[in-house]
Order: structure tokens, then sequence, then C-alpha cells
């Protein structure tokens, strides 16, 4: 991310300063920290924060020793609910294959026993149980003190407030009148046992940054991304997917095959899509720029009620 | 917004080289509710084009004003128990892009009970902005607001004096409110001041020019955040790189990682490491993408050296001939954080750079009144006061001063046992007042010990919080024979009793200076100290309240009738006793039983929250 113009007039581009300081910020943690952990969704910004951290701990000189170390100073844990669509899941195992990660998946084998899923819970009974439940398990399971979040504070209202180093308490609980002041890029990362804190590189990015930065660097991102025929139903007014045979069907719904895209990943039967055309990143980007929704309406776990998603990290979700 | 998406949908590689090359600028905008800053916000991200249809339906949804004029600010109050509670209370950050720039708001409220939150937002800014009501004028808060920007190091001053709707766009009016803040702000040292008459409400010259003002010809506000020069707080001299991380992935790669706070390195840069001294040159300036002929402030890189010497998280790189200070001992101006207030008894940590080290407080220089902003005595910081504070450090720092550079002049402290942020703080400079440092007077700080003088860490109010008590000496003055021990070991009994830790120094033929030692020594410890040896006269008072300071000292005159004195003990001298003149309690062990005298000095105690007797 260094261009030559940048290089004669000594001045950062809002991109390569997002760059330098989410850089600044991985490192902070991880020499900071005794376990910490990034917590990847296999979404785009997830894909922008594995490269950011790759940036961050391993120059290219490295790789050109004998002894090939690793990556990153810290695995990945990825927290599957079993409802991912297939190709987030292929894209994943590649992922982590390709650049020679250290890897760990969480199920909440409990809920699995228990049939939750996303069709006979409501979104908010079965995200709890699935995502946030898991999460925590996940987390206590192996003692990690830090997780490393992809989350952006231009997603939504609630998270406009949220600290870089985001402090948990024991019970990974979040509580918004009782956060540490955070000043200038001096992270305070001091906690009893027990206690953990997430943290948030891309803060400061937004999800147009996102983008560009996956044009620019040329970051792998799942396909879903890009716009084909898929099988789709209408619910909800929006389209959701038909990725196996687990999704349960209304009576009169028939899926049609549809040149759909997903502005945001996650479970596919909460997922919706949108119709597009876009193929390539600055499609995506266009269309983005010309769009007058923004990207969390296609999350349908945002919309149970106002303020939700505020009450959800109260709870420990992301 | 519109041109671009002209080019956007036109040309979206033309339109991406663009955006890709825009600068950063980073304001804070202070106001509290009543000044209209949630509605100048929401206006500003509006009238940019960056509020979606479906966040617009959910304004209106929770104005329920569907149809009706949109309540602007409702884009940017974020949780759910300010909407409820109709107030900004936390510092919040918004996202815009226009033609020309990217921006990032930090949004903080303006009252004076959230100086913390504005010294927060301002931390990081390159611009202020601050709104004054034009009905009410240049307020107190608006002088303070200056202040604290200025504290901050931030470069340009921008004033919207809004509602100007409401003053008929009044000229004069505008005039007058600039005027009187211009002179405020002369000697504030910002960069660039500047005023726009503005409406948030009406969008009166905040990204469109206003017809209602004819008489102004300067920018809008989104104009002049488009111009104002970003990037002033990194400089490209003086080259420090705080090392966070030691890469080290194979036997043959040592690199040190780290974001440089300020200057420019290269390639054969002859380097010394701080704090070893240590020199070496460098090998190469390493990143992901290869590695740079050159490197500067604020990039983040991996340096190598041509030598292995010993460097690690906490350490400097920095060029030998151009070193920043070295010292244990230093001054800075702190805003106090915490609801809990400054204990200058106590060592905190003190984070700078990468390093955290700990600190303790020699002297609280002043407090800022901020009412009057005069200079003040104080003895302590409470929650979002402003002070200077003489602070020692354990190991030395290197830093700049602060209005030098905000990057390398910063810290943090951090209360150890809650491990909460208490404080920030901006150095000023070396305790002497110096600012010139030869090599080897650094050297010599580095290499020194400690610039902690060794005293107790645990501070009394730690110790009353751990015992629920604070350390007293109860003194029992009386003639001989008035019972005065008999009344110190009924009160010992009555305060363990209650629970409380406490005791009672034995004469055992002691003279009176090792008896006012141990009872020093008891109430430092966090004892009630109880004492009856004999303090007839006067002077030997004054001693006692010399020694162990009146605040903690309980003078009890057990004033039984010399009569029952004489009796009780015909071989002493009554007579030569001299009266207390100003005993804290008195009680006469001839009207009263002990239990009740004993009852009587705990209620003295209980007044002076020596502890709290309900536990």
């Amino acid at each position: 991310m260094t261009s030559p113009e940048t290089l004669l007039s000594r001045r950062l581009s809002h991109l390569q300063l997002l760059e330098a300081e989410s850089i600044h910020i991985l490192r902070e943690a991880a020499a900071e920290f005794d376990r910490p952990v990034m917590l990847y969704s296999i979404g785009k910004d997830s894909s922008v924060m594995l490269r950011l951290a790759l940036k961050a701990f391993a120059p290219k000189g490295a790789s050109l020793g004998a002894q090939v170390g690793r990556a990153l100073p810290f695995p990945l844990m990825h927290i599957n609910t079993t409802w991912k669509f297939r190709e987030m899941i292929s894209f994943r195992d590649q992922t982590v294959r390709e650049l020679g990660l250290d890897f760990i998946e969480h199920i909440n084998r409990d809920g699995v026993k228990a049939n939750i899923n996303p069709f006979d819970q409501g979104s908010n009974e079965y995200t709890g149980i699935m995502k946030t439940v898991a999460l925590k398990q996940g987390l206590d399971q192996h003692g990690f003190d830090c997780a490393f979040g992809g989350a952006r504070r231009d997603e939504e209202r609630s998270r406009a407030k949220e600290r870089v180093y985001s402090f948990r308490d024991r019970h990974h609980q979040w509580d918004p009148k009782n956060q540490r002041p955070e000043l200038w890029s001096l992270y305070n990362g001091r906690i009893r046992k027990g206690e953990s804190v997430r943290v948030f590189p891309l803060s400061n990015w937004t999800e147009l940054d996102v983008w560009l930065y996956v044009l620019v660097e040329q970051i792998p991102v799942v396909p879903l991304y890009f716009a084909a025929e898929r099988p789709v139903v209408m619910r909800d007014g929006a389209w959701i997917m038909v990725d196996d045979e687990r999704m349960r069907l209304e009576p009169g719904e028939e899926p049609v095959m549809k040149r759909v895209r997903f502005r945001t990943l996650g479970c596919y039967p909460l997922s919706g899509a949108i119709e597009s055309d876009a193929t390539t990143v600055e499609d995506i980007i266009q269309e983005m720029l010309l769009t007058k929704v923004s990207e969390r309406q296609g999350r349908l776990i945002d919309h149970d009620q106002d303020g939700s998603m505020e009450l959800k990290k109260r709870e420990g979700y992301f | 917004m519109t041109s671009e998406m002209d080019l956007a949908r036109a040309d979206i590689g033309a339109y991406l080289a663009r955006y890709q090359a825009k600068e950063l600028l980073r304001f804070v905008a202070v106001g509290s509710v009543d000044d209209g800053k949630s509605t100048l916000i929401g206006r500003l991200l509006h009238d940019t084009g960056m509020v979606y249809e479906d966040q617009l339906a959910a304004v209106k949804r929770a104005t329920q004003m569907e149809g009706e004029e949109i309540d602007f600010s409702l884009f940017t109050d974020g949780l759910r128990a300010e909407r409820e509670q109709g107030i900004t209370i936390d510092v919040a950050y918004r996202y815009f892009t226009t033609d020309a720039r990217k921006f990032i708001i930090a949004d903080t409220p303006g009252h004076v009970q959230y100086t913390r939150n504005m010294v927060t937002g301002a931390s990081t800014a390159d611009v202020a902005l601050i709104l004054i009501d034009a009905r009410l004028g240049v307020l107190q808060q608006t002088r303070r607001h200056a202040y604290i920007a200025s504290l901050l190091g931030i470069p340009h001053f921008t004033v919207c004096v809004n509602k100007m709707d409401l003053v008929g766009y009044d000229a004069a009016v505008f005039a007058r409110i600039r005027a009187e803040l211009e002179t405020f702000t002369a000697g504030l040292g910002f960069r660039s001041v500047s005023f726009v008459p503005i409406s948030a409400l009406k969008g009166s010259n905040v990204v469109a020019k206003s017809e209602h003002t004819p008489w102004y010809d300067g920018p809008t506000v989104l104009e002049l955040l488009e111009t104002l020069p970003v990037g002033q707080t990194y400089r490209l001299e003086h080259f420090r790189l705080p090392v966070q991380f030691v890469i080290r992935p194979n036997l043959d790669y040592r690199g040190f990682a780290g974001q440089i706070a300020s200057g420019v390195v290269k390639p054969g840069d002859e380097v010394m490491v701080l704090p070893s001294g240590k020199r070496s040159r460098v090998r190469s300036v390493d990143t992901f993408d290869g590695p740079l002929e050159e490197a500067f402030a604020p990039q983040s890189v991996c340096v190598r050296l041509e030598d292995e010497i010993d460097c690690s998280r906490g350490d400097m790189l920095v060029h030998p001939g151009d070193l920043p200070l070295v010292e244990r001992r230093f001054d800075a101006h702190v805003v106090w954080m915490s609801e809990r207030p400054l204990d200058p008894d106590k060592t905190y940590l003190l984070k700078h750079s990468t390093q955290s080290v700990r600190a303790q407080v020699d002297h609280v220089r002043w407090r800022k009144d901020l009412e009057t902003l005069d200079e003040v005595p104080a003895a302590t910081l409470e929650l979002n006061d402003i002070g200077r504070l003489a602070l020692s450090t354990h190991r030395a720092l290197f830093f700049d001063p602060y209005r030098d550079d905000r990057h390398t002049g910063a810290f943090v402290l951090i209360d150890s046992l809650t491990n909460d942020t208490v404080a920030a703080g901006m150095i000023i400079g070396p305790a002497d007042g110096s600012t010139d440092q030869a090599l080897d007077e650094a050297m010599k700080e580095l290499r020194a010990g400690s610039g902690l003088t060794p005293k107790t860490q645990v501070s009394p109010r730690e110790r009353f919080e751990r015992m629920g008590q604070r350390g007293a000496v109860v003194w029992l003055v009386g003639r001989p024979g008035s019972g005065r021990w008999s009344l110190a070991y009924a009160l010992e009994r009555r305060l363990f009793d209650l629970g409380r830790t406490a005791t009672v120094v034995d004469p055992s033929g002691e003279d009176l200076r090792s008896m006012l030692s141990a009872a020093k020594a008891g109430a430092d410890a966090g004892l009630v100290t109880v004492c009856a040896f004999p303090t007839y006269r006067r002077a030997d008072r004054k001693a006692l309240r010399e020694k162990v300071g009146s605040e903690r000292l309980v003078v009890v005159y057990v004033n039984t009738d010399p009569e029952l004195c004489r009796e009780r003990r015909p071989d002493a001298d009554v007579d030569a006793f001299e009266p207390p003149e100003h005993p804290d309690v008195v009680v006469a062990l001839d009207q009263v039983r002990l239990d009740e005298a004993a009852e009587t000095i705990l209620d003295v105690l209980g007044q002076r929250r020596q502890f709290v007797r309900e536990r």
C-alpha cells in the first residue's frame, strides 16, 4: 500500500493511514495480551482484517529464511453455527490451508444436539444460542483473553461509541456506561484473570474503505459477494438462498433462479440477497455508491427491535 | 457528493483512483444538546448523502414524525440509554466523505461534567468545531472549550455561531461574538481560528451558502473542513520509532516493528536504541509489500538493524544526533477521568508510547478552575479536573514536550488496582524546566536508578477501603486518677466488638517521645490507636499534635472531678495538670459510665469519617 506519490509528498492517503493504524492496533494487542485469538467470520471484513494481520507480523523478508515460522502469533477461530453457506466453509478451509494458519472451529454442540435452528427458533433465540453462547464457550474453552473482531463503527448506531479495545467482564458482558477512556493511540489492555477484551482493528474503516482495500490489495473474498444465478425464495421482503436441502420451504414457496449477490454473509436462512449484476469488486463498489440502502438491511437479526444490536452486545454478541 | 456520483456512474475506475488518494481529516465536534450539535452533524451527514433510505426511515419511525420535518439529531444519538435520556453522554465516532476528503467526526458532549469526553475526542483531532448559540453569545463554556482544544494541541479552531435564524441573521450579533472570542483565543496558540454564521436546523452555511447572510463572504462549515490543512500533527523531523513487537520468524530474521511516531528513516541511517544507548545502522525498512527506500510518520513498518543488539518492546529507535528528552521527573498537564479522585500517595501505572512504568505524583502544582480558567491551589484532582502535576517514574521516559509532538508527549495513567484508565497526560517538560539535554546527561538519566523515592505503595485511601477505617490517634488527657487508662481499654474493647481494628499503646515505662512514635506508627498502619500516656503540660500536647497531625488526632479531656482524683491518687500532684484548651471531646467519669464515655468518643470518630459506623 505504498505508492510513488506517497513517498514524494510524505503524506499518507486515508486508506494508507487506516492501514497503518490498524497494524498498530494488531501489534499492540498481540504484544500485551497472553492469549489473543482472531475471530474469523469469513466475510469481507474478516478477509481485510486477516490481511492486515499478515502485514503486521510477516514482512515479506520473513519468508525468505530457511525456516518459515508461523504467519501469525495467534490462531484464528470460527464460530460455526452449522448454517453457514457452503461456499463460505470451502473458502474458509482454502484460506487456512493456503496461508498455513492455526485454526480452531467452534460449534455449540449442545445447541446442535437440541436441534436449534433458524426455522423453529426466532432469529434472536437462535443467534443467542448458536453465536453468542457458542462464542463464549469457544473463548472460555481456550482461555483467550483478547479476541480480534472485524466490526466497524459505521455499521450501526450503537457501534459508534464502541472503543477499539472493548472491555468485557468475566461473563463476557459489555457495559456501555463503563467503558475505558481511549485517547491518542494509547490502549489500556490491563485485565484481571477471567476478563477479556474485544479488539476492533477496523473501527475507523467504512464499508467503502473495506471494499476499496479488497480491490487495491487484491484480497480474495467469498464468491457469494458477486452476482450469479442462485436458487432463492422471497421471504419477508428479501431473497433467501436455498443453499442446501435443510432449507424449509413454506407452503406455496418455490425456489426460482435469480441473479443475486450478498452484501453481508452469515447464516444462509437469515441472509437477504439483492438482485444485482455486479461481478467484479469495481461493480460492487459502484452499486454500493449508487444504492440507497445500508448493508445491515440484509441482516435480518438487526430488525427484531430498535436498538437490538446494542442489547445483543451487552449479552456478549460481537 | 453529486459530481462524484456522476463519475462513479460513468467511470468507476477513475472514481476509485480519485477516492483512493483522498486525505483524512479528523475533527472533534463539541457542544451540548441545546447548542444544536447533533442537528449540525445530522445535517452534515444528510446533506453530503451519507444517510441511507432505511436509516432515514428508522429515524422517522423513532420520531413518529413521518411526513414532517426530519429531526436530524436522531441520525447520531446512538445508545438506547441516551435516546431515553435524550442526551449524548459519550464520544461517538462518525464517518463521511465528500468530493474532497474523508472525515472522522469525534462527537462529544459540551457540558463541564463531560470534560473527559471532550478531551478524549480532542486527542486525535486536527480541527475543533465548537458551537455557540447566537442568542446566548460567548459563554463560559465556550472559553472552556477553546482552552481544552488548545491544551490538547488541536491546530485549527472553528466556531459555528448557530441558530442565526433565531436572531434574524443579524450581522451585528455575529460580529460581536466573533470580536469577543477572538480576543480570548489570541493567546491560545491555534494556527487558525475561523467563525461561520450558521443555522444547523435550516442548513444555512453548513453545506450550502445561505441567502440570508449576504454580509458573510467566508466559507461554509463544509468548505472549511475540506480546505483546512491535515496531517499537521505528525512531524517529519526527529525520527522516533517506539518498538511494539519484535518479529522473529526464524533465526536469520529479527525485525523491530512499530508505527513511526515522528520523522523519517532510511536504510543506512545510524540509529540508537533507547534506553541501552547501543548504536547500529538500519539494514532495511520492511513491510509486507516489500522493503522501502524510506519510511515516515505515521507508517507502520518493521526495521532490521546491521548488528545483533538488544532491543525489545518499550524501547525506542532514534537518530543519535537527535535524541528526545530522557527524564524520570517531569511536569505534565493532566485531565482526571475517573470517579475516584487522584490519590497523591498512590503509585499509578503510566503508559507512554509502548512502555508502561510505575509513576507517582510528587506535587499537585495547580488545578484549573473551569469556570474562571484561573489556576488555583489544589491537593488532588477530581473527575473532569485539569491540573498540572509534577511526576516521577520508576524508569526514564523518552519523550518530547506535548506541544512539539502529540505522539511522543502523551500518556495515560492507569489505576493498578482497578485497571481503569484514570487520567490523560500531556508532558510539559523536565521538572527543572530545562529543555536542552546533552547526550551524556541523557545517558546518565537512562542508567540511573528508579526515579521513585522508596515509599509505601499502599495509600491511606487504599487502607481505608480494605479496613473500613482510617488510622487515628485517640489521646486521653486528664489528671492523675481521672480514669484515663480504664476508659482507653473500654474504648479498645468497644471498637473491637464493632469489627474495628484498634489498639492501646501500653505505657510500660517508656518516655513521651517513644509513645508518640508508637501512636503515629499505629495510625499510619490504619489502626485506631488509643493512648493515655500522661501529657499534663500544654507543651506535651503541642508535640503530640505536631507528631500525629490534627486531622487524625482526637484529644479526649477526661475531666473527672479533681477532688475524686486526689482521693484516688493521693501520691500525685493533681494541681500540676494544665487543662487542654481545645479538646475534641470532654467526658467526666464521675458523671457518666465508662461505656457511655466510650460511646461519646465513637460518635466523634464517626463524625470525623474515621469509619462508617453501620458496618
